[in-house]
């Protein structure tokens, strides 16, 4: 059954505003969905509670990847497949398979890296130009620090959210902009 | 004299501009019509290119014959040029990435312009080695791919090979980096543009949002591009420098190579980034942002990196004399006192002499000291290039093969033409994208107005 999901937005002027209030929420068992800034504010991630980015594995499995396609696509078309006599040196000297193992590796770790923040942070292009719609205020890649709360259940008090919104100096405060 | 005022705790944005501000100002540029200037500018270097353009498809038509080759000297200014744009774009990486892994808060105002830098010259340094082949259709052979030539395979351990694993990958992950730092800043331009601009800005930025998730992921693809870029960046002019120490000519073959190529690099590039950023800086009225602190830590790299790069010429002095080689110690004393001395001596007056002058803080201190010893160095370092390709070239071991190599027109006028590609390129980036990055100007000032030391080291 989808839960029927109110969405609340409280804009800040500073990000020290919405560090403050994304504790402050959390303290008072309101559920944050996101908050939106202009830059990457540090403190945000506890404020949020937000665990640590595990991105850091796409780009380790990339270049392990890279690592293993690099030496072996070269080892195995120098030794193996069309092993050639060059200078005498053996089929496999592989000081000479560095440079590309090294080159191939720091290639598909830099691609794995990209490909993980593009899937998991959804930055798909469109032709139309896609418009982001999970926030409802225009000046958050500007000068505008948005926090959402989640009304989730009757536990919810309009009157007492209010109250913090106003306690934190809120700039603007938006109720239940969307349903989903 | 233009003197910047200097205090002792100089802000990196001097003032805490408001976040409102910062977009508007690094985004006036893009906002309003181009200038004269801009208009004078793209006329003449447009015209370069199309000058380049046609003489590269004069050269592939007719052939190499064009240039100014001969049997003794199999290369000359168009692999100069290429080892000269490699170094260019070195900077770029060496200023987004290593400088970030160092935290220095400093380099947020110039990265972006030094990135961009990066991807055009190193596209200007990848069209020599493909003109150079004489045959650039065949280019394909170059691709490790099973083919009907017997599924011969390319030879992986050819320095040529890995010079195009090199530089074909550092230009992807430049590209990579440089992208990714952007997509915020499009997303900044879509909310402040209507219409067709805010479509293709739309699609530029993939849809970002701001949110701090996808942020918190962003800031650490950033960190994990720049650990891979910054070793990336010394192993491609490495690479580089692997074209000539792996040979056995005198004058090529030394072990010296690599680090000093990787240091001529970073010191040509940073008087790239110095000349292309003090014009910026003025042109866009961007002084707020690019202060003299940041011309001031960028003479105090070209120092540094100058006299590492005198050291080692000084070393390969001493170690041509110090092997007992007959043709090395001719080599040298050759370079320095055969027929293209001047231009061995102007290459030392370049690089080693000038840089000097920085040593004086009042110098680090004066934009027009800065950009002239600026351009006294990209000419010196692509002397030095010059000097290392052609002097050991020209006269090898059988006098009676001994030549001299001057360049032809052709050659000049493809070398004007990558001039003309790499500042058309910088000024169509300075009208589309911004030279600053919104996120990261707004980030510093928020440390500073949080009264955190700010990049203390810088």
């Amino acid at each position: 059954m989808v839960e029927r999901e109110r969405i609340h937005s409280v804009a800040f002027d500073s990000p020290e505003g919405a560090v403050e209030a994304a504790h402050l929420f959390r303290a008072h068992g309101l559920e944050i969905r996101d908050v939106h800034t202009p830059f990457a504010v540090h403190g945000m991630d506890e404020a949020m509670g937000l665990r640590e980015t595990r991105l850091p594995m796409a780009t380790l499995f990339g270049g392990v990847l890279g690592c293993c396609l690099g030496f072996g696509f070269q080892a195995w078309t120098h030794a193996v497949d069309w092993p050639l006599n060059i200078g005498g040196k053996t089929n496999l000297a592989w000081p000479a398979l560095v440079p590309i193992g090294f080159e191939v590796t720091v290639l598909l770790a830099a691609l794995a890296t990209v490909a993980a923040l593009f899937v998991r942070g959804r930055l798909l292009p469109s032709l139309t130009g896609r418009m982001p719609t999970t926030q409802p205020h225009a000046r958050v890649t500007d000068d505008r620090f948005v926090v959402l709360v989640a009304e989730r259940d009757g536990s919810f008090s309009p009157a007492r959210f209010h109250k913090l919104c106003e306690r934190l100096g809120a700039s603007e405060v938006l109720d239940a902009w969307r349903v989903s | 004299m233009i003197a910047i005022a200097t205090t002792a705790e100089e802000q990196l944005i001097p003032g805490n501009p408001s976040y409102g501000e910062i977009t508007a100002e690094i985004a006036r540029p893009l906002e309003r019509k181009p200038g004269r200037s801009w208009w004078i500018a793209i006329t003449i270097t447009s015209s370069l290119l199309a000058l380049g353009a046609g003489l590269i498809i004069y050269t592939i038509m007719t052939g190499i014959g064009t240039w100014g080759l001969n049997r003794t000297v199999g290369w000359g200014w168009a692999i100069t040029n290429f080892v000269f744009w490699i170094g260019i774009g070195h900077a770029g990486t060496l200023i987004s990435a290593i400088l970030l892994l160092f935290r220095q808060r400093w380099r947020t105002s110039i990265a972006r312009a030094a990135e961009a830098m990066t991807i055009f010259a190193v596209m200007c340094a990848g069209l020599f080695p493909l003109i150079h082949m004489g045959r650039p259709w065949l280019l394909f052979w170059f691709f490790p791919y099973p083919n009907s030539r017997g599924s011969l395979w390319v030879n992986f351990r050819s320095p040529l090979m890995w010079d195009m694993f090199a530089i074909s990958t550092y230009l992807i992950v430049s590209l990579l980096f440089w992208y990714v730092g952007l997509i915020p800043d499009f997303a900044t331009l879509r909310d402040r543009t209507r219409g067709f601009k805010r479509r293709v800005y739309g699609f530029l930025s993939l849809g970002w949002d701001g949110s701090s998730r996808t942020w918190q992921r962003h800031e650490r693809a950033c960190m994990m591009l720049a650990g891979l870029a910054a070793p990336l960046v010394v192993s491609v002019h490495t690479i580089v420098s692997f074209d000539f120490a792996t040979s056995v000519i005198p004058g090529w073959h030394t072990t010296i190579f690599p680090p000093y190529f990787v240091a001529g690099a970073v010191f040509s590039g940073f008087a790239m980034v110095s000349t292309l950023l003090i014009i910026t800086r003025k042109v866009f009225a961007l002084e707020r942002y690019i202060t003299g602190r940041h011309l001031e830590n960028m003479a105090k790299v070209l120092l540094t990196t100058g006299m590492i790069v005198g050291c080692a010429y000084g070393t390969e002095f001493f170690v041509a004399w110090y092997s007992g080689n007959a043709y090395e110690r001719f080599t040298f004393l050759n370079r320095a006192f055969g027929p293209y001395a001047p231009f061995y001596w102007m290459m030392v007056f370049c690089n080693v002499i000038v840089p000097q002058i920085f040593w004086f803080k009042w110098a680090r201190r004066t934009v027009p000291v800065i950009f002239v010893a600026s351009i006294f160095v990209n000419i010196g370092m692509w002397l030095e290039r010059f000097n290392i390709v052609v002097t050991s070239l020209h006269r090898d071991y059988l006098p009676s093969s001994w030549s001299y190599y001057t360049p032809t027109m052709v050659e000049v006028g493809i070398f004007a033409g990558t001039m003309g590609l790499f500042f058309t390129c910088y000024l169509l980036f300075v009208r589309v994208a911004p030279v600053i990055a919104f996120h990261e100007a707004k980030h510093t000032v928020s440390e500073q107005m949080a009264g955190h030391e700010v990049g203390s080291h810088g």
